[in-house]
């Protein structure tokens, strides 16, 4: 994995916070890239630390949150070490981001397109009056009708669609090399839904901006990714380009939660669910953190910390079911039975 | 916006018809018969009658009410019965003397309490913001006659720095233009008069600060404490906005709305004039006027003061409501 064509790398992130209840591990150990020009899908449960990632890639971790290890390298350049001064130009400008509620995300006392101009002049000097066209411009990239009317409007005069598509407007304005979007559609309807993931994938092809896609829905994976990491409790537990995942998912986390997308042919009354519930972080100090709901949980995993184990496939799996030792063993067991 | 001003306005008049109402009630609450008061304990029942007559006391209170809202809507505020002197010029120096003092008040509750809220908001659970935090509830809790009487005792007996009483040196002689002294003297030119007419305002100022300021800070700092966690503050940082774009324009303008209701009600308190701040230092100004009236039982005086001073409260909350609906649009104008 060269870092030349990766737009972003992680490596070993671990990001923690520091409460009353002493220190919270959210995220530990992650690696991952984001290659130019993919789209990689972040998948897991609320609480798996997906923002928490996103958050310490834009350094907008909260105040008791703090990166305690590892590194992020954007470009090469390393965001950990970066000045507060040098993120402020990345942010929206290199690196942009949006949030799952459209609602609230815009500043509600603001004109659209006072906030739009607001993130081109923060980067850019130029005229009022081109940024201003780049404003209509933009507003009708991301399909919006009457743009120009649109700048004089407040966002409580929009739909959650319009204001998604407006924050994606914001966001893209300063044509930035990577988009963060976390969980964008989750507060919108399905139809809307769609409509906001194919404007995103359009982007993505028209601009040849990367997006990581951070997200609980296999549906949306499905749907925009390239490639898919899963994560669970503060962990990557499986890393896949994407149809080899739906096709041929390894982790036993990964598989539950492809079990439990409901089917529409399916004549099945109730939808599989994986037992039990997410371990709080910091919880579990040792072995996998996913064993104790794990139907093949074996001794081992109580134990010890399973590595992530390189697959053929191209995937990369947090399991001993794929230690080739233990395979060598289920094999031999499955032989004799 | 025009129309919500409008209609705004309009919802006035109940309030100043109830307030008229009440203010004109006044002489039928005080005791002792005001014809007796003016000519004093000996008078004869023949004077007093005559006087009634005179006062039109003797006429059924509804026909006295329609005609003390006639007058009113003349400005005429009726005489005083110590001076003999129409109120309407007699409570202008007065007032203008305490709008004087309630501005300065006002300009430095809000520049030091809006500013130490963002400040302990920002740095949130720092020392600073426990120390601002301890100071503003001092500064509630402190009895301002108290604050005053420590002031002249250490700025101005014991330090020698500042004046401790009235709103200038008497030897000197100020032409009274808009009776605001500060305003005056500069349009006159006078930087001699000017400065002394400001150190004179400085002990007050500060004492009648006080309140509005703690209030103002522990105002400010929740406000802004819950507008830095919403989303849109996120928004605007992952722009690349600057702290100081993302404090002063994105959350100040949004956590401003609970503020400006305590300056609109703080001000509205000193305007009515501070009555024990006004008589420690000597000032002026409306509270002491009407004060004086309450002792002299100068009816007129009592009833047109408290309805100036009633009218500019809601005036002001009036002006509050307008900014409201220039702030945030969301505000409807229904």
């Amino acid at each position: 994995m060269g870092k030349q064509q990766d737009i972003l790398h992680v490596q070993g992130l671990r990001t923690s916070f520091f409460t009353d209840n002493g220190i919270v591990p959210a995220v530990d150990d992650i690696n991952f890239s984001i290659h130019k020009g993919e789209i990689l899908g972040i998948v897991g449960e609320s609480g798996c630390g997906k923002s928490v990632t996103s958050l310490s890639i834009m350094g907008l971790l909260p105040q008791a949150g703090k990166i305690v290890g590892g590194e992020i390298f954007f470009q090469g350049e390393s965001l950990t070490k970066a000045t507060e001064k040098r993120m402020r130009s990345i942010r929206g400008n290199e690196i942009a981001m949006i949030f799952q509620e459209p609602m609230t995300s815009l500043n509600p006392l603001f004109k659209i397109g006072n906030q739009l101009t607001e993130a081109i002049h923060t980067h850019q000097s130029c005229s009022k009056e081109k940024a201003r066209k780049r404003n209509i411009e933009m507003l009708e990239l991301v399909g919006l009708p009457r743009a120009e009317q649109l700048l004089n409007d407040y966002p409580h005069q929009l739909s959650g669609g319009m204001r998604q598509r407006v924050m994606i407007a914001m966001s893209m304005i300063c044509e930035p090399q990577l988009l963060i979007a976390d969980e964008p559609t989750t507060a919108l309807d399905v139809t809307i839904q769609k409509q906001i993931l194919q404007l995103m994938k359009e982007l993505n092809r028209k601009l040849h901006t990367s997006i990581m896609m951070i997200t609980h829905d296999l549906g949306v994976v499905a749907e925009v990714c390239d490639r898919v990491v899963v994560m669970y409790a503060g962990k990557i537990v499986e890393e896949a380009p994407v149809r080899t995942l739906f096709k041929h998912a390894l982790h036993p986390y990964t598989k539950g939660l492809l079990a439990s997308v409901p089917d529409i042919r399916s004549k099945k009354d109730r939808l599989q669910s994986i037992p039990g519930n997410v371990p709080k972080p910091g919880s579990i100090d040792k072995g996998c953190r996913f064993a104790e709901r794990c139907e093949h949980a074996m001794e081992r995993c109580f134990v010890e910390d399973p590595p992530l184990y390189k697959m053929e496939t191209n995937q990369q799996v947090r399991c001993f079911l794929y230690d080739t030792e233990t395979k060598k063993e289920a094999s031999h067991e499955t032989t004799i039975t | 916006m025009g129309a919500y001003a409008v209609r705004r306005v309009f919802m006035l008049l109940p309030v100043l018809f109830g307030m008229s109402l009440l203010v004109f009630s006044i002489i039928y609450l005080i005791p002792g018969n005001p014809a007796q008061i003016i000519l004093g304990q000996r008078a004869t029942a023949e004077a007093i009658a005559e006087v009634e007559k005179q006062l039109g006391l003797d006429q059924p209170w509804h026909i006295q009410y329609v005609d003390y809202i006639g007058s009113l809507l003349q400005g005429d505020l009726g005489t005083s019965i110590k001076t003999d002197v129409p109120i309407s010029q007699e409570i202008f120096p007065y007032l203008a003397a305490t709008v004087e003092l309630t501005i300065v008040a006002m300009v430095i509750a809000i520049f030091i309490g809006v500013n130490a809220g963002i400040i302990s908001a920002w740095f949130h659970n720092s020392w600073f913001d426990y120390t601002a935090m301890v100071f503003a509830l001092i500064g509630v809790s402190m009895p301002i006659f108290w604050l005053g009487l420590m002031e002249q005792y250490i700025f101005s007996v014991q330090l020698d720095w500042l004046p401790s009483t009235g709103r200038y040196e008497a030897s000197s002689v100020i032409d009274p233009i808009t009776h605001l002294y500060l305003v005056d003297t500069l349009i006159q030119g006078n930087m001699e008069q000017f400065t002394d007419v400001a150190k004179h305002l400085v002990l007050p100022g500060i004492a009648l600060a006080t309140i509005p300021m703690a209030i103002i800070a522990r105002m400010t700092r929740s406000s802004m404490l819950e507008v830095m966690r919403s989303d849109y503050i996120r928004t605007a940082r992952a722009k690349g906005l600057t702290n100081f774009w993302v404090v002063y324009k994105h959350s100040l303008k949004n956590a401003v709305i609970p503020v400006l209701t305590v300056i609109g009600l703080q001000t509205g308190l000193l305007l009515g004039g501070a009555i024990l701040t006004e008589t420690i230092f000597g000032w002026p100004g409306i509270g002491r006027y009407i004060y004086d009236a309450i002792q002299y039982r100068d009816y007129p005086v009592i009833q047109s003061g408290i309805l100036l001073i009633a009218t500019i409260f809601v005036f002001i909350n009036v002006i509050v409501d307008l900014l409201y609906a220039l702030i945030d649009p969301r505000i409807d104008y229904k």
